[in-house]
């Protein structure tokens, strides 16, 4: 993507004023996207976005700086920027060769998805429309949405290291709104891959069309959720939304370093139930998470954050890692060049249990199913968190019966870590995500078996 | 801003024959720096622009959008976005906006006083804002981020139909997260002051403001759940009323995403509440004299006394409900065409002060935070759900604090449920302005 003598160039000026490290991202992206709502294809939407963010660490200081323009003369502008926000005690002059690294890569992207005709891709929309509309005349709108990004980047640091990656996303999502005596309701289903236009070899559009609109419909005669706390049993895929927010962002090296996590300092004691084990894995091929690279040039690696219950890491970026004197993780993330890395997710993950996932229903008396989960929020220094339920249904008896209302549950992330009492042999992962960060947005991926949390509150107003 | 301008409508300029081109061209600095134990963390500096043209032709539209101004860059998203548009499907409704004789209000909004505030004295800012909620209460035990952002924005937009403005305007803040801590347990509070200026942020209110929302929470505890009065803080306010207005566009309604599409003129809110958006309001944070069409924008009334009388409309809604553009196109940067929201809603205030509010209350909950508004809020139906944290309410005074609940209801019902509003308005960094509000008769979820 650049010169390698140029990005030598470059990180020499960006070390000029005593940095202790620079390093230059570059990022070449292009995205398409295609709406179809209210009955027809709305628009189609294409876009490229291409420069370099450069940083300097000095001490704890970074400075940062970005640009569009790629030549000599914008790059070398960025690295003083960046070198004069970080500025270190006196000047420096070090040289640096940067020398590629070799990077796994996963299997390459099949099909390309710019090589594949706007209609094609416009097509995929009709045809989720129609599949939704045909469930009944209770749905009254449907929108489908497809978009496809490729994203080159490459990362050259002044320890030498440059390595190159190209990550190309596809995604496909379904809404609809059912009209009832009961006033309106939605249902919404979603798949994302970190492939090419391949994605839809196996993604069914029309089936995902056919979900959403069940799942609006369903909801018409859902009950006013429960208030209070109850035993909540989460369906398979979904639950992974309830770990990202329990404990996920809690074990960010960054928010421990400030004490800011209520997981800080507890690595090695058990914080969770002995049947929990959590990773996160940028390595999952294909997955909506997945990466050769993150954007600090590290491979993507398996990291088991929980073992048994047992805390046993944290995620680390190069940053965080090198105050510390240990690698980085493969956790260095950032939404686009114009943003500053830090520690993110990648596919995180619970292992799969032994149990029988309808013997983990049967055995609940009377609670909440959660079979599918909106997005969700913590507050790490707390460990406070809530998520949403976008499909739930009330347990009765041992049960499933009727489907209930959207809200919030809420819970505290060590104290559901430690009540959940039932994992299912039925792991599966679940629809693609973006995490939202200090204003940045990053896909994630995640994944959960059916599993049972002995008491969680639930934001309904029933009594 | 003229530069901006000579290029927006030299694309547009570029139109065919029966075909409508827009150009929406944007040039932005910003400057961010983050404290931390007395140094600076980090420090961006950052200038970006882009453009996003939208392009009609026999009724379909298509959009392409480039993160840089250069000149091959331009024909190349013009060219794209023509090709886009060949494969949508065509709406008689489209069009771009075109000159309707409103004339801009005259705002302020860009301080020349931002350039002239060097680097060195936004880092002592940053660093005197660390210092300050670190000294501000003995309990502070620590600093999630403390950080100072402007931002300058520039911006021109010019269509074949005879639209050519520019906009610009300046904004700052700072910004603090604080950690309070005692026995073990750790609280979290915010504070910030804005200014178009860094002349006019005072760190010591933002800093104040955050201890004072970490302590109070200290000693939290999960209460029964119950029905019960809550008042909701100015900021818990400006996020619902954000939602309510989302469900007030045209976009919404024609497309039978809300609750009110067929509620024009009847009683929708307590008799007390009258909603505005008004970007014209200088006060405003997210003030603008011109939307992200070019047209002017315009004081809009939505609910009056509790009766609902207006939506939100940009030139397409509009034109399909055979109502004017309010203008109210609102744009998310460049790299989309524009939507429709609201720029800046307000209710109308009360005249009681928020401790007067709570001297009425026997048996409440002072919301100070809500979490899950995006997983918990469904918009179209109505379904509202939400995290929450703040102070009990007993026998009219503030009592223990509460944590780990959340409160339930509809916005239907919410909006008729609103029992006073307090006398403290406040404009906050988002499109709408904060306001204690009171409302009976909330489910709140706990143990």
């Amino acid at each position: 993507m650049l010169d390698h003598e140029l990005i030598n160039r470059t990180l020499s000026t960006a070390m000029r004023t005593g940095g202790e490290f620079a390093e230059v991202f570059v990022e070449d992206k292009r995205s398409s996207s295609a709406v179809l709502d209210d009955g027809r294809v709305e628009e189609l939407t294409s876009g490229r976005d291409r420069g370099a963010g450069i940083r300097v660490v000095v001490g704890d200081t970074t400075g940062f700086a970005h640009t569009a323009d790629l030549s000599e003369a914008g790059l070398s502008a960025a690295a003083e920027a960046a070198a004069a926000a970080a500025r270190g005690g006196g000047g420096g002059n070090k040289v640096v060769a940067v020398s590629p690294i070799d990077v796994e890569r996963s299997a390459p992207v099949r099909i390309p998805p710019e090589e594949v005709a706007k209609a094609t891709k416009v097509g995929l929309l009709t045809l989720a429309n129609e599949a939704a509309r045909a469930e009944g005349s209770a749905i009254t709108q449907v929108s489908a949405r497809y978009g496809d990004s490729r994203r080159r980047i490459l990362v050259a640091n002044s320890d030498g290291l440059l390595a190159e990656d190209d990550q190309v996303r596809t995604l496909f999502s379904v809404s609809c709104v059912a009209t009832g005596d009961t006033g309106l309701q939605t249902g919404r289903e979603s798949t994302g891959r970190t492939v090419g236009f391949e994605l839809f070899d196996e993604a069914d559009v029309e089936g995902m069309g056919r979900r959403a609109a069940e799942r609006a419909i369903t909801k018409l005669s859902a009950r006013p959720a429960p208030s209070g706390a109850v035993p909540v049993v989460v369906g398979p895929g979904g639950g992974g939304v309830l770990f990202h927010e329990a404990c996920g962002h809690g074990l960010e090296a960054d928010l421990v370093g400030k004490s800011a996590s209520v997981f800080a300092g507890r690595v090695g004691e058990q914080v969770a139930s002995p049947l929990v084990t959590l990773i996160d894995d940028g390595t999952m091929a294909g997955e909506w998470g997945h990466f050769a690279i993150d954007d600090e040039g590290r491979p993507a690696a398996h990291n088991v954050l929980i073992q048994d219950g047992v805390l046993t890491d944290y995620m680390w970026d190069q940053l965080r890692a090198r105050k510390e004197g240990r690698e980085s993780s493969g956790n260095g993330r950032r939404q686009s060049y114009q943003h500053l890395p830090m520690v993110r997710m990648t596919n995180t993950y619970i292992t799969a249990g032994q149990d029988d996932p309808a013997d983990i229903i049967a055995a609940t008396d009377s609670g909440v199913y959660v079979a599918q989960l909106g997005g969700g929020q913590v507050n790490t220094a707390t460990g406070d968190f809530v998520f949403g339920m976008t499909e739930a249904y009330l347990i009765e008896n041992g049960q499933i019966t009727d489907p209930i209302r959207e809200g919030n549950l809420i819970g505290n992330g060590p104290d559901v870590l430690n009540k959940i009492d039932m994992l299912g042999d039925d792991f599966a992962m679940g629809s693609p995500g973006t995490c939202g960060k200090d204003g940045q947005g990053v896909p994630v991926g995640d994944g959960t078996p059916t599993l049972r949390v002995t008491s969680l509150t639930v934001g309904g107003t029933a009594a | 801003m003229t530069e901006l301008l000579d290029i927006a409508t030299r694309v547009a300029g570029w139109a065919n024959a029966g075909e409508q081109v827009e150009a929406f061209v944007v040039h932005e600095s910003e400057t961010e720096v983050r404290a931390y134990e007395g140094e600076i963390e980090s420090l961006t500096r950052a200038e970006s622009r882009g453009i996003g043209v939208r392009v009609i032709a026999d009724g379909k539209q298509g959009y392409a959008y480039a993160g840089t101004l250069d000149e091959d860059a331009l024909a190349e998203t013009l060219r794209e976005a023509r090709d886009n548009a060949g494969f949508a499907e065509a709406d008689e409704f489209n069009g771009l906006a075109t000159p309707d004789g409103v004339a801009p209000a005259d705002l302020e909004l860009w301080s020349d006083g931002l350039a002239g505030f060097s680097t060195d004295d936004k880092v002592a800012l940053a660093i005197e804002l660390e210092r300050l909620t670190r000294a501000a209460e003995p309990r502070i035990a620590g600093i999630e981020s403390a950080e100072y952002i402007d931002t300058a924005y520039e911006s021109a937009v010019a269509t074949s139909t005879g639209i050519a403005t520019t906009s610009r305007e300046t904004g700052c803040y700072v910004a603090t997260y604080a950690l309070a801590e005692e026995d073990g347990e750790t609280q979290t509070g915010f504070g910030f002051s804005l200014g178009r200026d860094p002349s006019t942020l005072d760190p010591s209110v933002a800093a104040s403001d955050a201890a004072e929302r970490a302590t109070r929470l200290l000693g939290a505890s999960k209460p029964s759940s119950e029905r019960l009065t809550v008042v909701l803080d100015p900021w818990v306010t400006a996020q619902f009323l954000g939602i309510v207005g989302h469900t007030l566009t045209g976009e919404a309604v024609l497309k039978g995403r809300s609750m009110f599409a067929d509620r024009m003129g009847d009683t929708v809110a307590a008799s007390s509440i009258t909603l505005v958006d008004d970007a014209t309001d200088p006060a405003a944070f997210t003030a603008s004299a011109v939307d992200g069409e070019g047209l002017a924008t315009r004081r809009v009334p939505l609910i009056v006394d509790g009766e609902l009388q207006a939506f939100l409309h940009n030139a397409y809604s509009g034109r399909r409900a055979s109502s004017p553009s309010t203008g109210s196109a609102v744009r998310g940067g460049f790299k989309s065409g524009p939507g429709v929201g609201a720029h800046a809603l307000a209710l109308v205030p009360g005249d009681r002060s928020p401790a007067d509010l709570i001297a009425d209350i026997d048996n409440g909950f002072l919301v100070q935070g809500v979490a899950g508004l995006h997983s918990g809020v469904n918009p179209v139906s109505g379904d509202f759900s939400t995290g929450a944290e703040g102070l009990r309410i007993r026998n009219g005074a503030v009592a223990e604090p509460i944590r780990e609940v959340t409160i339930a209801s509809t916005l239907q019902r919410l909006l008729q449920d609103i029992v006073a509003i307090g006398d403290d308005l406040q404009w906050l960094p988002m499109s709408a302005a904060g306001v204690s509000l009171v409302v009976a008769d909330v489910t709140m979820s706990g143990a």
